[in-house]
């Protein structure tokens, strides 16, 4: 929430063709150069909890999308209507009710799944990339403006924490969505550790992973 | 004694940021000067004291199944545990908003240095986990209250301690690509490390 920029207005020709150059930027942007997680620093908290394996953030990341998608759209919608003194209420109320809609539908559809993220459905709410993009982007663009970009910085916060989950899978666990890996190429005796699959492995991938990425698109923090 | 156990393990071996990565956003973004960090703490110690023991009246009294029984008999067979995650954040928000508008009304002092961080503490992650937390870990009253105070005391802890770090670290030298989020993502990594330490310790 912290790094929301000015808001994002962009005057539209009524003619602009639905994928235009400026409208694929919107979607490419926040996959690299100006990614959510790595980059502008939202949404690290969930990103971390569930990562311990693969298939949790997978649906982590499905639930991600899902609410980012339908949030932005539905406050597009309505961003004429919402006082602006009551607006952060009004937000948290629109992703409250997706994440609720996530929630029961992983509890009625798989629960195990949903023993496994636990509390961490809930808390979609409080993660920051929706809130931030609804304040910064939906509150003051067209709907299907918002759905891309939406869309770009669901998919950038979700190949982040894959990465992650994949990486902390195998090296915690030994295995990549569950199947063991090195005992298949006959690698039995891999050596797994035990830091990855506490909290402590997560923080050191990401950090890693930010290094990684920001030398390779040369971005500097002051 | 009980209740200071839970304080202890809550703010210690249960530490909101290194054991379950609530407030990560807040923790990181708001760390880099020990004064401010100092600020959201006590303002996240504050609020999460007060919304654990509210939102555990709420959901005992109106959201659990038969929880509605007070009102009248009949209501014994409503389950409004599907309202929970609306309920909570509406409490939170509001909350943080009451608090915002009367500190501002009798400490303009306050308000200046504390000021923008209230709005962000109702998106702050630690605040709605410690409400799902506690109902899923079945806290009696005096137990939540305990509960919100441990955490947000051990949030406190910790972003202090960055702060720290972070300050000291203006002045070695970090690699371009490393430099902010990546070298405090590693020193955060190492922090957790220590804070595991204290892993098995009651009084």
């Amino acid at each position: 929430m912290s790094e929301v920029k000015e808001k994002e207005v962009v005057k539209i020709k009524p003619s602009e063709s639905l994928l235009s150059k400026r409208r694929k930027n919107i979607l490419v942007d926040p996959l690299d150069d100006n990614n959510p997680v790595t980059i502008q620093v939202l949404g690290i908290c969930s990103a971390l909890a569930v990562t311990i394996k693969l298939e949790p953030t997978i649906v982590m990341s499905l639930s991600v999308v899902f609410v980012m998608i339908f949030s932005s759209l539905l406050t597009s919608l309505v961003r004429d209507y919402i006082p602006v003194r009551v607006r952060i209420i009004v937000q948290l109320a629109i992703i409250a009710s997706l994440v609720t809609l996530v929630s029961e539908f992983l509890q009625a559809f798989s629960y195990e799944m949903y023993k496994v993220l636990g509390a961490f459905v809930g808390l979609i709410i409080t993660n920051c990339i929706i809130l931030g993009r609804l304040e910064a982007y939906a509150m003051g663009n067209k709907p299907y403006d918002s759905i891309l970009d939406a869309l770009g910085s669901s998919v950038g916060y979700a190949w982040i924490i894959l990465t992650v989950a994949f990486f902390r899978e195998l090296l915690g666990s030994g295995s990549v969505l569950g199947y063991k890996v090195f005992e298949m190429i006959g690698w039995s005796g891999f050596p797994t550790n035990g830091l990855f699959v506490d909290s402590i492995g997560a923080f050191i991938i990401l950090g890693l992973l930010i290094w990684a990425q920001r030398s390779r698109n040369g971005y500097v923090e002051n | 004694m009980e209740l200071f156990n839970l304080v202890l393990k809550s703010a210690f071996m249960d530490n909101m940021v290194f054991a379950y990565f609530l407030g990560m956003c807040s923790f990181l973004a708001v760390s880099k000067k020990v004064s401010t960090a100092n600020g959201l703490g006590l303002a996240v110690i504050f609020v999460l004291t007060c919304t654990a023991p509210l939102n555990w009246l709420i959901q005992k009294n109106i959201l659990e199944e038969g929880a509605l029984s007070w009102i009248s008999p009949e209501f014994a067979t409503i389950d409004l545990t599907f309202l929970q995650l609306l309920m909570f954040i509406a409490v939170i928000a509001s909350f943080v908003q009451l608090v915002e508008m009367i500190i501002e009304k009798f400490s303009p002092a306050l308000y200046g240095s504390l000021g923008i961080f209230l709005p962000l503490i109702a998106v702050n992650c630690s605040i709605l986990g410690g409400s799902l937390f506690m109902v899923q870990r079945d806290f009696n009253l005096q137990e939540a209250t305990a509960f919100g105070f441990g955490s947000g005391f051990g949030f406190y802890l910790a972003i202090i301690a960055l702060a720290a770090i972070r300050e000291k670290l203006k002045y070695s030298h970090v690699p371009n690509g490393l430099k902010g989020l990546g070298i405090t993502m590693l020193i955060t990594g190492l922090m957790g490390l220590a804070f595991k330490t204290f892993i098995g310790m009651t009084l």
